[in-house]
């Protein structure tokens, strides 16, 4: 008995060695541990048995039950992980081909220059102010020191809608606008963007674009505060290492009033068609409020001053991402506004 | 304006090379643009501010020049050898319109041989974009390029026997041929230069034919005179007429250099051997004008630059400029000469030394008052977010707010429609940017064809932007935000793009409105020309109109040239805005299991869906928590004029565990509904 079981035994631990699949695995064990399996038969003929031979046989019995119950267990992990690593396998995909796409959207260019210089001036303590695209001549020109007739008025061709009522061709109304509300409290710490127009029309010029404008009045505002605040945001939205000069220059709303340029953003100064061979690029205007405009806004020039500040979006546009033709802002070609 | 180096070292004294001097006077303010050599000479393209004209002489180019370098300017001889006549002997003048000429001079110079001017003047002549004509009315141009000043020569001769110049204003029908060959019709703003009896010259603009310095020219009447800068950039603008001598007194002259340019040109002529000199100048000046007197306070230098420049500084810096100072106290009376109009106040005397100073000297510093908190309002946060919103799916465009009043019919609106009342810009530069935008939908329109036309397929775009309603002076500028669409979504390796159609379209709004926190929604039928008739609707939150969805009218598209199906909608920024809820309240999470349950009924097909919906949730009441029509089918084995509609309907209390019984209970009260209200049956 005990050597037909341990035959038996050998046997089957035989056969299990040469399984493969979880199917044959559980026949074999069915087949030999099972309810009616080999070892159950096998254990029938221990009524047969008497004494100690039946107390050695039934104790062989457990044994091999138990060793053969933990072999079919092992050889199950085995297989289970044999299975799992084939289907793995079979699961394999192309992890190069696209992803799937969901969102194609995205920000006109001008919008995003505008975000990242209204960020910028944030930063710096400024909120944003608003006004309105048609205009009255007062604020657009008036209380802007540009009377009727004044020749700085030919450097902005105007669109009107009657004598009084026109487009404005600066977002700097606002200004005005602003000081009216605010005046007589300090600080005046404002942003202005907008779409602003002018009568132009050609490779250069749109007859509508974007403008952003600040102003600052307080205490002992001096030309030396516009001068730092403005290398902040040109160091913040070129780079870190850019070089800026002031030029004297000439606006009607601002006495001293001052061009600023950069070192050229294509050649870094060295001088390259970008910046026609200048090494440099010019980016905005801006000045001490002129005292006439302070006072247009209700505050007393002797009390107060401030600094303002004007510039195109499309030309930092234009600068900041290589586009060299104007038009395609306006154009809204698919191809370009993917782009972005 | 061109000024050749060589012309300048006739004024002025200076060491540095002319790359240097245009370095030094940009930085100054006087923007040289390039500097080009020619024939050893060197020409500065000058740029200049509208305030400086009087740079456009080459005299007061030299003063900048000078106070840059610390050197001093070189006045040309300007005295001519006078014969024994008197010039009162030959003419007189007359100023009817001293508001418009606050100044006349004239010269007369007899005897004169007409030839060209010598070589080196038709050079300099030429290199500052002037042609030679002959002697005489070269030597006028080389002293308006010198001074500032414009003169003109008159033919003396071809006056009228009353030799009378009178300045007044043209009457109601006058003309004049001037020198271009052009009659020019003029008007009572216009002022002229007459001989009594017909004009001359259209004053400061250009001369009369009939006047005209000719070879056969014996006797030469020289005008020196100040013209009001308005009157003559009104006129020049009416007859879109400019010339080297209206540009100058656009910008404005000096009354008082008059005499100097008149006699600086007589000096000229006599020299070269063109003519003799008539002892003395006509001079009607009928209000001298006073050097203009300004106060300059050196502590208000320094806190409007945040400088500290010492008072003998500021001093100093205003002496380069060659102004008379008296010293008053602490602060500095200071003499503007009358060539230098542009500085008129204080604030202009401290550009002026800080130009001299250097603006590249004065140290960048942060403003030091209180400090303020930046950042952006709770709209102007909402309509970034709402922008980002959209820019998921759509690329955002910019179109003009101008646009071509002939849209409106290519849209289809009636003519009473509300629409067309807009802004009109009074001088447009083209039909097509004529007025001022009432809608957003043609620009979209225009853009979506534009690409269609260089075979961009597949478009989505949106634009957030003002529309202009009139309303009495300034208009009415509303925020509106459109989106169109046209063509399928993005085409990918598993083939599930699927077209942008209407339902494309207003599932990604129902999201956007959901993130922007707009609720109780409606979609209802709605009617307008410019989209299909029977699929449009209006969008609506709480009652509240938000706006238009739909698709386009197929007539409409066919006018914009736009071959697939288009949808758009068109929404009112402010609108939204006011109904977006901007605080989240947390809905809590149920504990108890859900149940599930389908419905699929028969019903009409021209029952809305809608209608359905409202059935189901007024009978699901809270318990109903939420409904997806999961499939809607018409065609075999459903009845003609039926459709089948399927819905997933997910019940959930937060008190209890849902009994089976409960949930039938409502479902069956749901169909009775259905059945008598809406003919639905059971499928």
């Amino acid at each position: 008995m005990i050597e037909r079981l341990l035959k038996l035994k050998q046997m089957t631990e035989e056969t299990i060695q040469g399984i493969n699949d979880m199917q044959t695995l559980n026949e074999v064990k069915v087949k030999t541990l099972g309810r009616k399996g080999e070892i159950t038969m096998l254990l029938r003929g221990l009524k047969d048995l008497g004494g100690d031979e039946k107390i050695e046989a039934g104790r062989t019995a457990n044994e091999v039950k138990n060793s053969l119950e933990k072999l079919i267990e092992e050889k199950t992990e085995q297989i289970k992980k044999k299975e799992l690593e084939q289907r793995l396998k079979s699961e394999k995909i192309d992890v190069t081909l696209p992803g799937l796409p969901l969102e194609s959207g995205g920000l006109h260019p001008i919008t995003q220059v505008t975000r990242e210089i209204k960020e910028i001036f944030m930063g710096m303590g400024f909120t944003v102010a608003e006004g309105p695209q048609v205009e009255t001549d007062y604020y657009n020109f008036e209380a802007l020191n540009v009377p009727k007739d004044h020749p700085a008025r030919d450097m902005q061709d105007t669109f009107y809608i009657d004598e009084e009522i026109l487009l404005r061709t600066h977002t700097s109304p606002v200004q005005v606008r602003t000081m009216e509300k605010m005046a007589p409290q300090i600080p005046v710490k404002i942003i202005v963007p907008g779409k602003v127009y002018r009568k132009d029309d050609d490779a250069t010029h749109s007859p509508m674009f974007h403008q952003i404008e600040g102003l600052v009045i307080d205490e002992r505002i001096t030309f030396g505060d516009l001068k730092g605040t403005l290398m902040q945001f040109a160091q913040k939205i070129f780079h870190a290492d850019v070089r800026v000069r002031y030029r004297p220059s000439f606006f009607p709303f601002t006495e001293p009033s001052a061009e600023m340029d950069i070192s050229c953003v294509n050649c870094q100064g060295e001088g390259c068609r970008v910046c026609s061979h200048t090494g440099w690029l010019e980016i905005l205007g801006a000045g001490m409020v002129n005292p006439r405009v302070l006072q247009y806004g209700g505050y007393d020039p002797e009390k107060v001053t401030g600094f303002a500040f004007g510039m195109g979006i499309e030309r930092i546009a234009m600068l900041k991402y290589g586009i060299n033709d104007l038009r395609l802002f306006f154009d809204n070609d698919k191809r370009f506004l993917t782009q972005f | 304006m061109a000024v050749s180096i060589n012309w300048m070292k006739d004024y002025v004294d200076f060491a540095l090379d002319p790359h240097e001097l245009a370095h030094e006077l940009t930085m100054a303010g006087i923007a040289i643009e390039g500097v080009d050599e020619k024939d050893g000479d060197y020409l500065l393209e000058l740029d200049l501010t509208p305030n400086r004209g009087d740079c456009l002489g080459m005299i007061n180019l030299a003063r900048e020049i000078a106070a840059l370098n610390d050197s001093q300017i070189k006045i040309p001889e300007h005295n001519p050898q006078e014969n024994g006549e008197s010039i009162h002997n030959y003419i007189k003048v007359e100023i009817a319109d001293a508001d418009l000429c606050p100044r006349y001079t004239a010269r007369l110079i007899k005897n004169v041989k007409i030839m060209p001017s010598p070589e080196w003047m038709q050079i300099r002549l030429i290199n500052s974009g002037i042609r030679p004509i002959n002697n005489i009315v070269d030597i006028t141009n080389y002293v308006m390029l010198e001074s500032n000043q414009p003169l003109h020569a008159f033919d003396y001769d071809l006056f009228s026997p009353a030799k009378k110049i009178l300045i007044r204003r043209a009457g109601p029908d006058e003309t004049i041929v001037t020198l271009d060959d052009v009659e020019r019709k003029l008007d009572e703003e216009m002022l002229l230069i007459t001989d009594n009896d017909r004009p001359v010259a259209l004053a400061g603009i250009m001369g009369g034919q009939n006047t005209e310095i000719n070879e056969n020219t014996v006797n030469v009447l020289l005008e020196s005179a100040c013209f009001k800068r308005t009157g003559i950039r009104k006129t020049s603008r009416k007859l879109a007429l400019r010339s080297d001598s209206s540009v100058r007194f656009e910008k404005g002259t000096d009354i008082n250099g008059v005499i100097y340019a008149v006699n600086r040109a007589a000096y000229l002529m006599q020299e070269l051997g063109a003519g003799e000199v008539v002892a003395g100048i006509c001079d009607q000046y009928p209000e001298p004008q006073i050097p203009r007197q300004i106060v300059l306070r050196p502590q208000r230098v320094n806190y409007l630059l945040g400088t500290d420049i010492s008072v003998p500084e500021v001093k100093g810096y205003i002496e380069k400029l060659a102004f008379k100072i008296s010293e008053e106290g602490q602060d500095l009376l200071v003499y503007i000469p009358t060539y230098r109009p542009d500085i008129e106040m204080e604030a202009d005397l401290i550009e002026e030394v800080a130009r001299l100073y250097g603006y590249d000297k004065i140290k960048a510093t942060l403003p030091r008052g209180n400090t303020t908190q930046g950042g952006l309002t709770t709209y102007q946060k909402f309509r970034d977010y709402l922008e980002d919103l959209l820019a998921r799916t759509f690329n955002e465009v910019i179109n003009y707010s101008f646009i071509n009043p002939r849209y409106f019919d290519m849209l289809l609106l009636p003519d009473d429609s509300k629409l067309r009342e807009f802004i009109e810009i009074a001088n447009p530069l083209s039909e097509e940017q004529s007025v001022m935008r009432t809608i957003l939908l043609p620009g979209m329109l225009e853009t979506v064809s534009r690409n269609l036309a260089r075979k961009n397929e597949n478009l989505a775009f949106f634009e957030m932007g003002s529309v202009f309603y009139p309303h009495g002076g300034q208009p009415q500028e509303v925020l509106k935000v459109s989106a169109v669409v046209a063509g399928k979504s993005k085409l990918n390796w598993q083939k599930n793009n699927v077209v942008m159609d209407f339902f494309y379209l207003k599932g990604i709004l129902e999201n956007i409105l959901l993130q922007l926190g707009i609720e109780n929604l409606s979609f209802e039928e709605g009617v307008n020309p410019s989209y299909h008739p029977g699929r449009t609707a209006i969008v609506k939150s709480q009652g509240i109109e938000l706006g238009i969805i739909g698709e386009i009218h197929p007539l409409v598209r066919q006018n914009f040239d736009i071959k697939p199906r288009a949808c758009a909608m068109e929404l009112d920024v402010n609108t939204l805005y006011e109904l977006s809820s901007h605080r989240v309240m947390l809905d809590s999470i149920a504990r108890y299991p859900a149940v599930e349950r389908d419905l699929a009924i028969l019903i009409k097909n021209d029952v809305p869906a809608a209608a359905v919906l409202k059935i189901l949730r007024d009978c699901g009441s809270e318990l109903l928590q939420n409904i997806v029509i999961f499939d809607i089918y018409e065609g075999d084995q459903v009845a003609d004029g039926f459709k089948s509609m399927a819905f997933r309907m997910t019940f959930q209390s937060k008190e209890r565990t849902l009994t089976e019984t409960e949930v039938n209970t409502i479902t069956e009260q749901m169909l009775v509904k259905l059945q008598n209200q809406l003919q639905a049956s059971l499928r």
